[in-house]
């Protein structure tokens, strides 16, 4: 298992090289120019010294390779030594790292500073919704037909098909705009204090909506998957011995059906964590959170290209990440499976 | 990534049509280009115990329509593309005809949905915008089905394009795909629109990028259908006459594999209206003046306090299409499913 997981991590290097060059063939293909922002009153060789200084100028593999650079070889060193407090021969300066256009500072620190955010929307949305779907996707499998299961698939297939930019702007327009329950928009300046019940009150009150729209969509996925997978384990032959040794049937279903069935779910959370990084964008969009989402679409509108490739390279490295989070669990999960 | 990871379990259901069902499922792939469909239903007939014909087509409607959901979406979804096409033809107001005096307006006798802020009448937009929305979902649900059809079969028949093509598949897999969709949507619409035109290079833009990106779930299950199909005999047999390959590819595998397509051409359109809204909420798919439901939703919740029928009525729209798709998507896969069918 331990050889699997290092083969995979390597693998994942070559994997996540080839992205950053799709990404980067993709922003340098692409017409933006922050010269281009420039006031018109500049005149054409200062334009030019200013593409230059950014080094808009330089070959494009030459480009490529500065910023695979300065991702793979100076970024985890700053993180090392900002974290240890020295340097490792000359330290690393700001001008080394991957520098946004349009704030100047480096690239990862502003996402860096983003992250919170979406990771408490993410996070608890994604947690919820597997506290929620999984006791209902197993009671309705197990009440296969019933009034419950047969709710619980309209329900989800609704969940399913309400984009979460929608249902997120009525939830504002019902809590904000008409009961006043709720802030329609996140205040990142907001430090939650533990102490201070107030504090505690309010940011649970700013996440409520956002957390709520994107709980709904993720358990409404869940249930779904959890259904089906506990279906396919209730007929099978060990559930047969296990009744028939007399054994009581909240044990059957929990501990012999629901432990087997929950090896494909517990993948597909690992699967879809990375991919609510792409919902995140919508929902950040919608309830003002400047996460990493807004961040995307900040720097998209500026040409900011630096901050673009590094931002879209980060939800590559989720991505990949994840996949093998999840391909790892199933290893450990299901016996019959071995990788090695 | 493993397969049983990103696969239904459910999926394991979806075994393609015996050998027994080839000639049927045929009329099924091509109804129009024999002719008479009649005759074809005719010649492609089993005859059961009872000495009744019974087609697959006339199975397969028959197992749909005992899907109440899937009933309801076809209804509903032929009711909104009916409204959308000729529904500017009947109702009174123009889309486009600016009316300063009733900018703003709530609902009314004269607005059943009020008005935008420049006096624009709320479901004649959306009418409107339903054009676009929706033949830029069906449009790249298309574009994406043959792509993820083409790779899918030839990674399962050619054994030498297997390897590669799947990782293809995989990096596609692993890329963001909503922000990269915006990247290219914002950064190449000036060159599309100064070649295309204003609204056509969007529109193209966006249908190629969207069918790009959401291709690779098709290919992944054709995939594994034509390995499946490709061991059957009827393949031997046909190879064992001489018949090139081709002809294999369209005329055998191909009609065996359609139940998956077509419930993925169900879901590509659900996923290709929500992507499609989603740039268009974010500002960065269609300009102003061409209104589609995801830019109507966006330019409608900043007058939220003023008119909040500007943000159900478009919103709803997409809701209901593509809850009204899932549905059909649902019914499709009981319907063709051989094993269930046999139940009924």
């Amino acid at each position: 298992m331990a050889r699997y997981v290092i083969r995979r991590f390597i693998f994942a290097v070559p994997m996540l090289l080839l992205i950053s060059l799709v990404l980067f063939t993709i922003l340098a293909a692409a017409p933006g120019d922050p010269a281009g922002q420039l006031p018109l009153t500049i005149p054409a060789e200062i334009r030019e010294a200013y593409r230059d200084a950014l080094g808009l100028n330089d070959p494009f593999f030459f480009r490529w390779a500065k910023w695979v650079r300065a991702m793979f070889w100076y970024e985890p060193q700053h993180a090392i030594e900002s974290i240890g407090n020295f340097c490792i021969g000359d330290c690393i300066q700001s001008g080394d790292r991957i520098v946004s256009f349009s704030s100047r500072s480096p690239a990862v620190d502003t996402i860096y500073e983003r992250l919170p955010q979406t990771i408490w929307v993410l996070g608890l949305s994604l947690l919820f919704g597997i506290l929620i779907a999984i006791p209902i996707g197993i009671y309705s499998a197990y009440k296969q037909y019933s009034a419950f299961d047969n709710v619980g698939a309209f329900v989800s297939i609704i969940g399913w098909s309400m984009p979460v930019y929608w249902t997120g702007l009525i939830l504002i327009f019902i809590f904000s705009v008409r009961l006043g329950w709720f802030p329609s928009f996140y205040d990142t300046t907001h430090d939650v204090s533990l102490t201070s019940w107030s504090s505690i009150w309010f940011q649970f009150k700013q996440l409520a909506m956002p957390v709520t729209v994107l709980t709904f969509f993720n358990a409404a996925q869940i249930s779904r998957f959890t259904r089906a997978s506990v279906l396919d384990n209730l007929n099978l032959d060990y559930v047969r011995t296990a009744r028939s040794k007399g054994l009581r049937e909240f044990l059957v279903v929990n501990r012999h059906v629901v432990r087997n069935s929950m090896i494909p779910v517990v993948t597909l959370i690992a699967l879809s964590a990375a991919g609510i990084f792409s919902g995140a964008i919508l929902t950040e969009t919608v309830f003002r959170i400047n996460g990493t989402g807004q961040l995307l679409i900040t720097a998209i509108g500026q040409a900011d290209t630096p901050m673009v490739q590094t931002l879209t390279f980060f939800f590559a490295v989720m991505t990949v990440f994840f996949n093998i989070v999840a391909d790892i669990l199933y290893g450990l999960l299901d016996p019959r499976i071995r990788y090695d | 990534m493993t397969e049983a990871a990103d696969e239904n379990p459910k999926a394991d259901d979806e075994e393609p049509s015996t050998a027994g069902a080839d000639a049927a499922t045929t009329d099924l792939l091509e109804p129009s280009e024999e002719g008479d469909g009649t005759a074809t239903a005719e010649a492609g007939a089993i005859p059961d115990e009872l000495g009744v014909h019974r087609t697959l087509r006339a199975d397969v409607w028959r197992q749909f329509r005992r899907h109440k959901g899937a009933v309801f979406g076809l209804i509903l979804l032929t009711i909104i593309t009916l409204s959308v096409m000729v529904g500017l033809f009947i109702y009174p107001n123009d889309p486009f005809a600016l009316n300063v005096v009733d900018a703003n307006q709530g609902a009314s006798w004269d607005y059943p949905a009020g008005t935008d802020n420049l006096g624009r009448d709320t479901i004649s937009r959306a009418m409107y915008g339903g054009r676009v929305s929706l033949s830029v979902g069906f449009a790249a649900m298309f574009f994406g089905l043959v792509i993820g059809v083409t790779v899918g079969v030839l990674a399962g028949f050619i054994r030498w394009l297997d390897a590669p093509l799947m990782r293809v598949t995989d990096l596609f897999l692993s890329l963001p795909l909503l922000p990269l969709l915006l990247v290219v949507v914002i950064f190449f619409r000036e060159p599309m629109t100064e070649r295309f035109g204003e609204s056509m290079g969007i529109w193209l833009l966006v249908v190629l990028v969207i069918g790009a990106t959401s291709w690779m779930q098709t290919a992944r299950v054709v995939r594994g259908d034509v390995l499946a199909v490709k061991e059957e005999e009827f393949v031997l047999a046909a190879q064992s006459v001489g018949t090139g390959t081709r002809r294999i590819i369209l005329r055998h595998v191909l009609p065996n594999v359609m139940s998956s397509i077509i419930v993925s051409a169900a879901l590509g359109v659900a996923t290709a209206i929500l992507t499609e809204s989603a740039i268009s909420f974010l500002g960065l798919g269609f300009p102003a003046d061409f209104p589609t439901w995801g830019r109507l939703l966006s330019d409608g919740r900043n007058y939220m306090q003023i008119n909040i029928w500007r943000t159900i009525v478009p919103g709803g729209l997409i809701s209901l299409v593509v809850l009204s798709v899932n549905f059909i998507g649902d019914g499709l896969r009981d319907a063709l499913d051989p094993r269930l069918r046999s139940k009924g």
